[in-house]
């Protein structure tokens, strides 16, 4: 029996010193490197393994583990398998992920749930590319302990300089991953033989040269994930509405983050009604406080509506949103279909999920991007997603239970991917009704119009400004309530800081871009006459603004077509050399791919494009 | 404050209680007695309070239970408020089916298995919580904590769904279901360990006494009624002896100890460390055997 375990407020079980915590671990690393060898070594070591099992293993450690290989002989899908060891200060609960061809559904399992990795490099063979998916799979996953087990030291004669190369190799691998991440994580190396058990449990006499903590000293060491969530404003899902009775109405979940004591003021979130926590309960019994990582009852002051699918939280809130840019791990053998609804589960939330098409896939090995269309098994991407309602959540970087969820095959019912919130595209409108009086649909009502920025692409000469102009005075004539932004009346005041080097021009249509919201939240009609040659920044642009709102209209015409126009001589003079980078010269235009219009001017004079595009937005009202 | 692995545990298994009940249109809860059984009854209890766990309790019944479990069963149940449905499979009932004159085989299969598919089929119960653990066996290192059942009750392994954070993907077409185990990531040292600290009531079979006692094919067996009788040669002896899980009498195989409290039974484990199914009879056939009873639906 733990000596050291004693009842503490109500019912719950305290820590004295003699008591275990818990560090949830995932082992990984490429086959063979000794894997199974190595977690049957901490069974032994720890004395977690039965005599029994022992017994059938012929000395041969590997073997406690190893249940696999009649399921792979009979072709059943190769698992994620829980192993479970302890030593006097802590519990350990294993995620132990076969490094074969599944390894990326099975890795990203298993690193969802855990404190710390252990990933295995054969001291031969040094760091192999399945190293490196791993070590970006535990990053992606928020897994920021690594520790780097350099085994088979017995193999190189316990070589300092091989232990030091490797770990070197791994450096770049390291700052491409510091890169990636938002959370900067630590990697710890250890030389091990999982045969002998050198630096397991004593430092081992093999490796005089090496000073650093053994494993299992790591292992009882490192902070468990859950010493982040402390720190953080309280968040409750709430799972179960309880109800024994009339007087009696609770709120059961597991406190995700933060704590929260009786009296403290909260919100119901989305609804963000406030309530005032009148009792804490641990089974039936009153605690005082409650902190993350426990499960427990909460009742309020008042009657507020609050069920299942509902978070409990303090100031500040958390974020409401339906649309977001989220990493996707497919799943499924059957590819990701965009535009297609599936089920998604968010903590205790459900919602009906539209996956826009991948903005690109992720090379596990490269680290690098690439532009797809959809994912297949095991993909990793990045794409935008809408939900049918608002959802309660936190960046996953942030916590990951309040930002990771999970996507449902509505009719086979498979759990086919899992993503990452990486952020919101924008908030939910039903927010800001509840926290705005006047909301930018009343302001727009008063005009009768929808809000919108017609944004106006295309190379210089091409026309944009002249077509921009029609538009604007056939709307004014219309009755709607317009504004025109273009390089005269921003380059002039608002931006007259800037310069045309790539960062500020960036940065020149981003500050229109957030101008342009502004009057959208007004309620106006903006156009906007930019070249605006990237599409990354006419994308950022899309994202500020709300679904629909962004029109992108591409003035199409050919470079020598706009050089032969020339209205202000500048193509003669770039082609000088007299105005570096200038676009279609000296710097590219990357045209829209999928602009809602496109305005041919070799085909249409300026009158006849501004009618197309008062005709588009006639129809598209819908 | 940091939690102890106890405190994780605990708020762990509530968590997947409340999920279970919370997608489930028909949950129930699987009781054996068993000391498993205890800590997860206890668990429901906490997990609901004030209220009651919405949900019965289901006992397959096997008829060869010892008569200490009958007694702690229907205690139990009552303690918790809790409607108790005890199944026995009308078959077996009807052909005598027991494990001494069907060996240990069939008697499993009729009254467990078959009786657990029927008395799920009966209830029409779409969640059955049950209080298996990961590390009662190798095979079931790679049981989900929401195991999937496709129509029939069937196991297919290829079915499972992914598990990542703490989601539970339960969704369900008519006729598919759900085995559910809070206790996945418990071991045997942690149940004690929650017993203990807890004050959780368990059968009195797994503290050792002075029991009547033979030796069958070199496993200790406890004469718990006047059913099993012994064969000539067999010597009634009393021995000290305790359970280390408890099932089918004729088939629970008892260890000599005097381990008389849970801190004895914790010491005992840390001294002997055998693993705990060495005495259930009816693992003998080796390991895949199970993976064949999972399959088959056995709990
Ligand atoms: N010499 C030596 N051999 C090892 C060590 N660790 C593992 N092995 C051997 O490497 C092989 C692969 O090990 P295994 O644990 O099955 O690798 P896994 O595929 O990563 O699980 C086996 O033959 C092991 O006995 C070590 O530290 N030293």
């Amino acid at each position: 029996m733990d000596p050291g375990l004693r009842w503490g407020d109500g019912g719950i079980l305290m820590a004295t010193g003699s008591e275990k915590t818990l560090l949830r671990l995932v082992t990984c690393g490429s086959v063979d490197d000794g894997k199974s060898s190595l977690l049957g070594r901490l069974l032994y070591e720890t004395g977690s393994a039965f005599e029994d099992e022992l017994a059938q293993c012929d000395g041969d450690l590997s073997r406690l583990v190893d249940g696999l290989e009649a399921e792979r002989e009979q072709g059943i899908t190769i698992d994620v398998a829980y192993r479970y060891f302890a030593t006097d200060k802590r519990k350990f609960i294993v995620a132990d992920t076969p490094g074969h061809e599944q390894y990326t559904r099975n890795l990203v399992t298993g690193a969802s749930t855990a404190d710390a990795a252990i990933l295995l490099v054969d001291a031969r063979k040094g760091v192999l590319t399945q190293t490196r998916r791993h070590a970006y799979l535990c990053g992606l996953l928020g897994v920021t302990n690594i520790i780097l087990a350099i085994n088979k030291m017995d193999l190189v004669g316990y070589d300092e300089a091989v232990f030091e190369r490797i770990f070197r190799d791994f450096i770049p691998v390291v700052e491409a991953l510091a890169d990636l991440r938002e959370r900067a994580g630590q990697i710890i190396p250890v030389p091990v033989s999982a045969l002998t058990g050198d630096n397991f449990t004593h430092r081992s006499p093999n490796t005089p040269w090496f000073s650093g903590p053994t494993l299992l000293e790591l292992l009882e060491t490192i902070e468990p994930e859950e010493a982040r969530w402390a720190g953080e404003p309280f968040r409750l899902p709430v799972q179960w509405v309880s109800r024994p009775d009339q007087d009696f109405r609770g709120f059961a979940g597991m406190a995700a983050a933060g704590r929260v004591g009786v009296g403290d003021t909260v919100r119901v979130m989305p609804a963000a009604t406030v309530a005032r926590v009148e009792r804490i309960l641990v089974g039936s019994e009153d605690v005082q406080e409650v902190a993350a990582g426990q499960s427990v009852t909460l009742t309020f002051d008042r009657e507020v509506d609050c069920s299942r699918g509902d978070m409990i939280a303090a100031e500040p809130l958390p974020e409401v949103a339906d649309q977001f840019e989220a990493t996707i791990v497919w799943m499924a053998e059957e590819e990701l279909v965009a535009g297609r609804q599936y089920a998604l589960k968010l903590g205790t939330q459900s919602a009906l999920a539209t996956i826009q098409p991948p903005k690109y896939e992720i090379d596990v090995d490269s680290f690098e991007h690439a532009a797809v269309r959809t994912l297949g098994l095991n993909g990793i991407g990045v794409a935008d997603l809408w939900t049918d309602r608002p959802l309660v959540f936190a960046p996953y970087a942030e916590n990951r239970d309040l930002g990771g969820f999970i996507l449902i095959d509505r009719v086979t019912s498979d759990t086919v991917g899992a993503g990452l919130i990486r952020y919101a595209l924008r908030r939910s409108q039903n927010i800001h009704a509840q926290i705005l009086e006047v909301t930018r649909e009343a302001r727009a009502a008063i005009k009768g119009q929808r809000p919108r920025l017609l944004w106006f692409t295309g190379l210089s000469g091409a026309g944009k400004s002249t077509i921009a102009n029609l538009v604007d005075a056939r709307l004014h004539e219309l009755g709607r309530h317009t504004f025109l932004l273009d390089g005269d009346n921003v380059r002039l005041g608002l931006n007259r800081d800037l310069g045309f080097s790539e960062a500020d021009r960036a940065e020149n249509i981003r500050r229109v871009g957030e101008t342009a919201k502004l009057m959208l939240d007004a309620g106006l009609i903006v156009l906007a006459a930019f070249i605006s040659p990237f599409r990354a920044e006419r994308r950022m642009v899309r994202e500020m603004l709300g679904e629909g709102e962004f029109v992108e209209i591409y003035v199409d015409v050919p470079l020598e077509e706009a050089e032969r126009r020339d209205p202000k001589g500048l193509y003669a003079k770039a082609r000088d050399g007299l105005i570096p980078n200038f676009t279609g010269i000296g710097s590219p235009y990357e045209p829209p791919e999928r602009a809602e219009i496109r305005i041919d001017t070799t085909r249409l004079t300026a009158q006849e494009a501004a009618e197309e595009i008062i005709a588009h937005l006639l129809e598209d009202r819908r | 404050m940091t939690l102890t692995h106890l405190q994780r545990l605990e708020a762990e298994a509530i968590h997947i209680l409340r999920e279970a009940a919370a997608e489930a249109e028909r949950p129930v809860m699987l009781y054996s007695a068993g000391k498993d059984s205890s800590v997860l009854l206890h668990l429901a209890v906490k997990a609901f309070a004030p209220a009651r766990p919405p949900f019965p309790l289901l006992h397959v019944d096997t008829t060869w239970k010892f008569p200490e479990m009958y007694a702690l069963r229907d205690r139990a149940a009552a303690a918790a408020g809790m409607k108790l449905i005890v199944h026995r499979n009308p078959e077996a009932e009807a052909q005598g089916i027991n494990p001494i004159d069907h060996g240990s085989a069939l008697h499993t299969q009729m009254w467990k298995t078959d009786g657990l598919k029927q008395a799920l089929e009966q209830g029409r119960f779409d969640v059955a919580i049950g209080g298996a653990r990961r590390d009662e066996e190798r095979v079931r290192a790679k049981e989900r904590i929401f195991s999937f059942r496709a129509a029939g009750q069937r196991w297919d392994p290829k079915r499972q769904r992914p598990e990542l954070w703490r989601l539970y993907n339960a969704r369900r077409a008519k006729g598919e279901s759900f085995r559910v185990f809070p206790l996945s990531n418990w071991t045997e040292a942690d149940v004690w360990s929650y017993v203990e600290a807890e004050g959780i009531e368990v059968s009195s079979l797994y503290f050792a006494a002075p029991r009547r006692t033979i030796v069958r094919d070199g496993t200790i067996l406890a004469l718990a009624d006047e059913r099993l009788v012994p064969r000539p040669g067999e010597e009634v002896r009393e021995r000290m002896v305790r359970f280390r899980t408890l099932g089918c009498y004729p088939l629970s195989g008892a260890v000599e100890s005097r381990a008389a409290t849970v801190g004895d039974i914790l010491a005992e484990m840390a001294a002997s460390r055998l693993s705990e199914r060495q005495g259930r009879l009816i693992d003998r056939d080796g390991a895949a055997s199970m993976e064949r009873k999972k399959r088959e639906g056995y709990f």
